[in-house]
């Protein structure tokens, strides 16, 4: 049975919007994409597509504000990322490739400090609450090292429950998971476009969710 | 104020689960120590003359080797990344990851640099300003050396280029610190010696930690 | 005289056409146009300036000949500490308003200024040699030179380090202004740490107010190792260009580009 931490905030309340206009990115000496518009609001998630090298990463940092566009503008509900980039980031969660935990802490020492980090006060019992709806009941003490990959992912999905970030730019986030863990990304992040939130992905397979739009570059 | 807390805590814990790159450090001090008598020669006379240069160009060299684990395990493994993106300013989540260092690398040496100067005969007002111009010291080469530290992040070549860029910056701390403890063991006035640590420490608390952040945000774009 | 007004007011002219000459494409013609004007004007203050030193400066009682090496070892080091102030200038605008040509400005005149602090150390040690029977004494300017040049190479190692070179313009300048703040610091320490060591200490002249005609040759020399300068940087920065820009259309048109 699922269980939910909380009520999942009601984000349709402020109804968010990501808005990117006439993007250019250039890494090195090539210009991977030029003029590019891209808006997702509030309920809705993107799958960008594209080849291998075609820039979806790049396109994926430009976004979360990691790097700066050659040219064009990213307005988060209307402003300017760059404004204030503390609210944009509080808003945001971004997960790459690589699983940003720390090897030699447990999964609860991981996720108690990141949400620290990160200004969210949560009780322990609400982060191992989140660790044993993703199967890694057992595992919380353990230090990471020892997680299998698929595991280590499945501590990034308690992630992405606790951060309660109102846009998830995720890339590749299918990746490394079993089908058990796949459906449960899948429910997760249905259950926050559903709730109001917003979600852009990469990912080279189809996803298995509805009602995505699909940005192909 | 809880995320400074909270990210020189995390680096605190990350030591204690792998002390021996510490430990190694603290290691690499008292052997270097050791080999210039060894290489010198044990007139007394002569190491209490040489001991504030010894002490001090080794714990500088020790510093400069603490370095580079200050930001390349987070670089590789992505946390450095998702400091950035963190609705915490960078500014302070790197200041708080400099103190980390200095709390685990700097502090450490002072502590242990009087037992060296025993060995090298200092008299104990002499010990007095070992410690308290490497307490005032380290912090400065901590913060300086971050620089060198997030400006080298996952360059080739990088632990011996952070030393030739960092070094030179080292120099004024380095007169000043010695300095002060030469004066002490021949009794001339240390004062003005400890105003001028002072000074550069604040120019240092001032600057470095955003010159570090503007560097690290360079390093992951 | 006029000479140098026209140099700096084609100087002044760049800065304040700045933008329309801030693209890659628009600079290189217009330095290949100003380098052969430079080259003379070095060449015309290089021969006055050697004139006066070789001919024209009295001999010194107490140094004979060989202090003459100052006109050399004097504006070099002028030149070694300006052109790391320019440098950091450079990069520094490139920082802020991310125009790529400032920073290979930067890095045009960093081998450049690292030349001058190595020649004004070579030729403080030919100073030094006849004067105090040593290649090298522990003197706080020469000292604070040395530390100059460990900075250049820095500086220069650095860059050659990354290879992404938007990401070592970037490094490069905070690198660069880091630096030029630390310089006056590590000057005053060094000298600091000469008096209170008690060391050698070099001086220019012995005598409280240096001849006018030393000070004209000092000057001439240094005008013209900057007119040298200026030049050298000017065809380094466009070799830079060259390499950076090479993918882009006005390079492959370019005569004598294969």
């Amino acid at each position: 049975m699922t269980t939910h931490i909380s009520e999942p905030p009601n984000l349709s309340l402020n109804p968010s919007s990501l808005r990117a206009n006439a993007l250019t990115c250039v890494r090195g000496e090539r210009t991977l994409f030029t003029g590019l518009d891209l808006e997702v609001s509030a309920g809705e998630w993107l799958h960008v597509r594209g080849e291998n090298g075609i820039g979806k990463t790049s396109l994926l940092r430009l976004l979360s504000g990691l790097t700066k566009p050659a040219a064009g503008e990213i307005f988060w509900n209307e402003q300017l990322i760059s404004a204030d980039p503390s609210e944009y980031h509080r808003n945001l969660l971004f997960l790459g490739h690589r699983d940003s935990l720390k090897e030699d802490l447990t999964a609860l020492e991981n996720l108690s400090i990141a949400t620290a980090l990160d200004g969210i006060a949560l009780t322990e019992d609400e982060i191992l609450l989140a660790l044993h709806r993703f199967g890694l009941r057992g595992r919380e003490d353990l230090p990471v090292n020892c997680l299998s990959a698929g595991q280590k992912r499945r501590v990034l999905l308690a992630r992405l429950l606790l951060r309660q970030a109102k846009l998830w730019i995720l890339d590749e986030p299918f990746n490394a998971l079993d089908v058990r863990a796949v459906e449960m990304l899948s429910e997760l992040i249905l259950e926050h476009i559903a709730s109001g939130g917003m979600a852009i992905m990469t990912s080279h397979q189809e996803i298995p969710m509805p009602n995505g739009r699909v940005v192909q570059l | 104020m809880s995320a400074f807390l909270a990210i020189i805590r995390r680096d605190l814990l990350l030591v204690m689960r792998r002390k021996s790159e510490v430990l190694t450090i603290l290691f690499f001090f008292v052997i270097v120590t050791s080999l210039f008598p060894l290489g010198i020669g044990a007139d007394t006379a002569l190491l209490r003359k040489i001991a504030p240069g010894v002490i001090w160009v080794t714990a500088l060299l020790s510093t400069m080797l603490g370095l580079q684990r200050l930001f390349a395990t987070d670089f590789a493994d992505g946390t450095l990344e998702q400091m950035a993106l963190s609705p915490t300013p960078l500014a302070l989540l790197v200041g708080g990851k400099i103190a980390a260092h200095w709390l685990v690398c700097g502090l450490p040496l002072a502590l242990l640099a009087p037992v060296i100067g025993i060995q090298f005969d200092l008299d104990a007002s002499t010990l007095g300003t070992v410690i308290l111009t490497l307490l005032i010291g380290t912090p400065i080469l901590s913060l300086i050396g971050a620089i060198g530290a997030a400006l080298t992040l996952g360059v080739r070549g990088g632990g011996v280029l952070l030393s030739l860029l960092v070094l030179p910056l080292y120099i004024p701390v380095l007169i000043f610190g010695a300095g002060a403890v030469y004066a002490q063991s021949v009794g001339l006035d240390v004062g003005g010696h400890y105003s001028l640590l002072g000074a550069l420490l604040v120019l240092a608390l001032f600057f470095a930690p955003w010159a570090t952040t503007a560097a690290v945000r360079i390093a992951i774009e | 005289m006029s000479s140098i007004l026209d140099s700096r007011s084609g100087r002044t002219n760049q800065l304040v056409n700045w933008f329309k000459f801030s693209s890659p494409a628009t600079f290189y013609p217009l330095a290949g146009k100003l380098i052969p004007f430079f080259w003379a004007l070095a060449i015309i203050f290089g021969i006055a300036g050697l004139w006066i030193s070789f001919f024209v400066a009295p001999v010194d009682a107490v140094q004979g000949q060989g202090y003459r090496i100052i006109f050399v070892h004097v504006p070099a080091s002028w030149m070694s500490m300006f052109i790391y102030i320019m440098m950091a200038i450079w990069a520094g605008l490139g920082l802020v308003f991310n125009t790529r040509l400032s920073a290979m400005m930067a890095q045009a005149l960093a081998p450049t200024g690292a030349l001058m602090a190595f020649i004004s150390l070579w030729t403080g040690a030919f100073w030094g040699k006849p004067m105090w029977g040593a290649w090298w004494v522990w003197d706080a300017r020469l000292t604070s030179e040395l530390i100059l040049l460990f900075l250049y190479l820095g500086f220069m190692a650095l860059q050659a380090s990354i290879d992404d070179p938007r990401r070592a313009d970037k490094a490069g300048a905070i690198l660069a202004l880091v630096g030029v703040v630390n310089v006056p610091i590590i000057y005053f320490s060094v000298k600091w740490w000469n008096t209170l060591h008690q060391g050698a200490s070099v001086s220019i002249n012995k005598s409280p107010s240096m001849a006018h005609t030393m000070l004209w040759g000092m000057l001439l020399v240094a005008l013209c190792f900057w007119m040298y300068s200026i030049a050298i940087a000017l065809m380094r920065v466009r070799t830079i260009i060259l390499e950076r820009e090479s993918h882009s259309d006005w390079v492959r048109t370019l005569e004598g580009v294969k």
